[in-house]
């Protein structure tokens, strides 16, 4: 929006009632920023990456566009805040994802909030410090370099007795700071908040129902609204009748413009009054559904992006002893979070706000404005506690159609998707194919990697073993995939790509390792030379206690290993399972998980991930699977599609190779993106059957069984 | 028709006026303002909206208002007593038995109820007791763990 006023500095420093202000600009970061020079464009000094208040009564407060979905951020941002800035956990609040206080940001996803705005929350703080500190030796008449600070006091290291506070400092104070990323941070051994596991600043709330999530936000005289729906994706509408609803009292009908809602006070009422909508739908024949999808993807693909090509793949098909040539299938799977999109929308004096549960506030801010018919800068978004994410909340549909509706009607309005309505609109992970040539000499040295993958992406598909002669090309990347290529909406979902492509590779590594009569461990040790890689796999083996042997062992119970890379955290995993013959079922005893993910800034916060990533993968591996035919979806409800639940959950076991050397890399979703190959490859060990297709159902796996 | 429905809820007596076929879920929602109780699902499938009538554990998106008439309600607003934190509750907290946090009073009201008719509950009894309760965040085996400590520390006793 070009109408987006910068504000100057001082404007913007008044507006937050006097103190100290440090502002961040931090260069590497504008890699991430959008292309969108409009993005720019902001209501506050818009070359920010992030900043911190310190008021005059001591309190600071941390802004950050990012959002909390569960990973946790919010209590590791304010200890890399409070660790830098030399004051307690409690002496921090942090405001997160409000778009009318909080500097610009692209959207929480990607595991890149702990890497790429960490350095900036550092950076603030850090700063401030020197600037307290150097108003300290002043007001004290003390050096810079004789005095230092803890909790939130400066004092001279000579004779404690003098000292001043934070707040002291900040009081009278109208400063502001800007910082590059050159500002000094404490160095490891010095910290005291971080690298530590302190209880998660939002437990409380969440344990007491206090949290407040979008659909909890109460308006006076908010209603609640319930959309028309297609019954497919394609669909058009030919006839609507909304009489019979309208004639419900105190119900409120808008049919504008394709938006047919029905609102009330309760939304039981509201609901119970869309169900009397009589609609009519042009619905186009199905051309694809959930057996055909593959043989489409492959068919419709556009032209590859070769992402990776080294050596002459003919020349490594003569170098090698066997080769083999193998297809995957992964399927659709919903983001599912438990909380379905939420928005709550109110216009008040012209200006807009929306609650939203979104990951992306400040491009919902944008795309709000442009469908609603408002300026961007009289658009605020505000992001409450957010129910899950997952990569599906990038996308703000529930939150136009809420700011729509409170347009029309000149009311609060609150639009909270239904189970099925979230099934149906979510931006799925993509079905993919992938195609694997690969082959190895005499020595066990693989030769040739021939890498195709349809539908997903390239997330993943990195060769990070030493092969001379070696093709990865990418047919239909998720987010540039042609109209027609998917049925319907696809979108990033925890570790996009990466799930698909770790299960065909890792599956075959251990196709090959099993042919040449290798144990997989040695066979992937003997494969690469990557430092990271040979660091985390040896400590996967001792902590699980790997034994070497040639898979398969064919007794029901078998053990599979899989390793990756991803947001630059390096992974490997072993799993047990135990797989009953007679039906199929596969039951994951262990996970063994070993990241090397940097410096690791709140020990339990990542174990928290890769468990979390561990147990929901699951889902992905033996349940999760979206049915459809054409734009129809089939599956509208956790009775049919598969989440991973309490039983299915195995002993888990996280370890990390220590390196603090390396700032802190991602953690979000690297443990999840080997799910599907190791328990695949231990299946295989348990079994002696390869299964080539997620999710892992009982019947396939059963089916594969008899086949072998 | 609408009527007058009494019950308890979290301990103090209530009066609506009320349809008597609402669904719970939604009347303590929007009536009685307490959004502790989430809509995940809508049909019993999730858990997130689990509340403890007369001390069994209810999904209350598939009970309507009339059904509790007369009876106990509690709420994972009516949890904490005087400002104290209930012991599942200071578990789940201190053991990360939650992420995002929207399936975690369905968790902890259904955990409630799991210790209130069994007090002192093996590992299998808990994961058969929670199994109907999805958490996509997947925090599983810390829910479990936060529910032993709780079951420990309430030492087989409970209220």
């Amino acid at each position: 929006m070009s109408d987006m006023r910068p504000m100057d500095r001082r404007e913007f420093v008044k507006l937050l009632g006097g103190g100290i202000v440090v502002v961040v600009n931090l260069g590497p970061l504008t890699l991430f920023n959008s292309r969108d020079p409009l993005d720019f464009q902001r209501g506050y000094p818009e070359d920010i990456n992030a900043y911190l208040h310190i008021a005059e009564d001591g309190k600071v407060t941390l802004f950050s566009g990012k959002i909390e979905m569960g990973q946790g951020v919010m209590t590791s941002l304010t200890q890399m805040a409070a660790e830098d800035l030399g004051v307690s956990l409690e002496t921090i609040h942090i405001v997160m994802g409000d778009t009318d206080t909080c500097p610009w940001d692209m959207g929480t996803f990607g595991s890149l909030t702990t890497r790429m705005f960490g350095p900036a929350v550092r950076a603030a703080a850090a700063r401030a410090r020197l600037v307290l500190t150097d108003l300290a030796a002043e007001r004290l008449g003390v050096a810079r370099a004789a005095l230092a600070v803890e909790d939130g006091v400066v004092y001279a290291k000579a004779d404690r007795s003098r000292r001043v506070s934070y707040g002291e400092l900040a009081r009278g104070q109208e400063i502001t700071h800007t910082v590059d990323e050159e500002a000094v941070l404490r160095a490891v051994e010095e910290f005291k908040v971080m690298g530590a596991s302190p209880e998660r600043l939002d437990g409380y709330e969440k344990v007491t129902g206090a949290a407040k999530f979008a659909g909890d936000i109460r308006l006076p005289g908010m209603l609640y609204a319930r959309l028309l729906r297609p019954p497919a994706h394609g669909a058009t509408l030919t006839r609507v009748d909304t009489s019979a609803a309208e004639a419900l009292p105190g119900v409120t009908v808008v049919n504008q413009g394709g938006l047919v809602a029905a609102l009330a006070a309760d939304p039981e009422t509201a609901a119970q009054a869309l169900g009397l909508v009589e609609a009519e739908y042009d619905v186009p024949t199905p051309s694809v559904d959930t057996e055909s999808i593959f043989d489409h993807l492959v068919a419709a693909a556009p032209a590859p992006n070769t992402t990776e090509a080294e050596g002459d793949l003919e020349a490594g098909r003569a170098q090698c002893a066997q080769k083999f040539e193998a297809t995957y299938y992964n399927s659709y799977v919903a983001h599912a979070p438990i909380e379905p999109h939420t928005a709550v929308a109110e216009i008040k004096e012209g200006k807009l706000t929306v609650w939203s549960s979104t990951q992306a506030p400040f491009s919902q801010q944008r795309s709000i404005a442009r469908e609603v018919g408002f300026d961007a800068e009289d658009v605020r978004v505000i992001t409450p506690y957010v129910g899950g994410g997952f990569g599906g909340k990038v996308s703000g549909q529930q939150a136009v159609e809420a700011a729509q509706l409170a347009k029309i009607t000149g009311t609060p309005v609150q639009v909270a998707w239904t189970r099925a309505e979230e099934f149906f609109y979510d931006s799925f992970r993509p079905a993919a194919v992938l195609k694997v040539a690969s082959g190895f000499d005499a020595d066990g040295k693989i030769k040739l990697w021939d890498f195709q993958v349809y539908g997903a992406g390239s997330r993943g598909s990195d060769v990070f073993y030493d092969i001379p002669n070696r093709s990865v090309r990418v047919y239909g990347e998720w987010g540039r995939a042609p109209q027609g290529l998917h049925p319907f909406a696809v979108g990033a979902w925890r570790a996009p790509a990466a799930n698909s492509n770790r299960f065909a590779a890792e599956q075959q590594m251990d196709i090959m390792a099993a042919a040449a009569g290798i144990d997989p461990l040695e066979f992937r040790l003997r494969n690469t030379t990557d430092e990271r890689m040979l660091a985390v796999l040896n400590k996967m083996a001792e902590v699980y206690g790997w034994e070497a042997a040639t898979a398969p062992r064919s007794d029901g119970r078998g053990r599979g290993l899989a390793c990756g890379i991803d947001a630059e955290t390096y992974v490997a995993l072993v799993a047990d399972v135990t797989v009953d013959s007679a039906t199929g079922r596969v039951q994951v005893d262990r996970i063994v998980c070993v990241q090397d993910m940097g410096l690791v800034v709140n020990p339990d916060g990542a174990r928290m991930q890769m468990e979390g990533c561990i147990a929901m993968g699951l889902g992905y591996v033996l349940g999760e699977e979206v049915r459809f035919e054409g734009g129809k979806i089939l599956d509208s409800n956790f009775g049919t599609y598969k989440l991973a639940r309490f039983s299915w959950m195995p002993e888990i076991e996280t370890a990390f190779v220590s390196n603090d050397a390396l700032p802190p890399k991602g953690g979000g979703e690297p443990a999840i993106i080997n799910m599907g190959a190791v328990v695949a490859n231990a299946i295989f060990d348990a079994t002696g059957a390869r299964v080539y297709r997620l999710p892992m159902t009982a019947d396939r796996v059963l089916a594969a069984i008899r086949s072998t | 028709m609408s009527k007058t429905i009494r019950f308890t809820l979290n301990g103090s007596p209530v009066t609506l006026d009320s349809e008597a076929d609402r669904t719970l879920l939604w009347v303590l929602r929007t009536d009685l303002e307490l959004t502790g109780a989430k809509y995940g699902c809508g049909a019993g499938l999730c858990g997130s909206c689990t509340v403890v009538v007369d001390g069994e554990a209810v999904r209350s998106c598939l009970r309507s208002v009339g059904d509790v008439e007369g009876r106990e309600v509690t709420t994972i607003e009516g949890l904490a007593r005087n400002g104290e934190l209930h012991p599942l509750q200071e578990a789940f907290r201190e053991l990360g038995g939650l992420q995002c946090g929207y399936c975690a009073p369905g968790m902890i009201m259904n955990a409630y109820a799991l210790l209130l008719r069994d007090p002192s509950p093996g590992r299998d009894e808990i994961i058969q007791g929670m199994e109907k309760n999805l958490c996509r965040c997947s925090a599983y085996t810390r829910i479990v763990e936060a529910i032993e400590t709780a079951s420990a520390q309430l030492g087989g006793g409970h209220e």
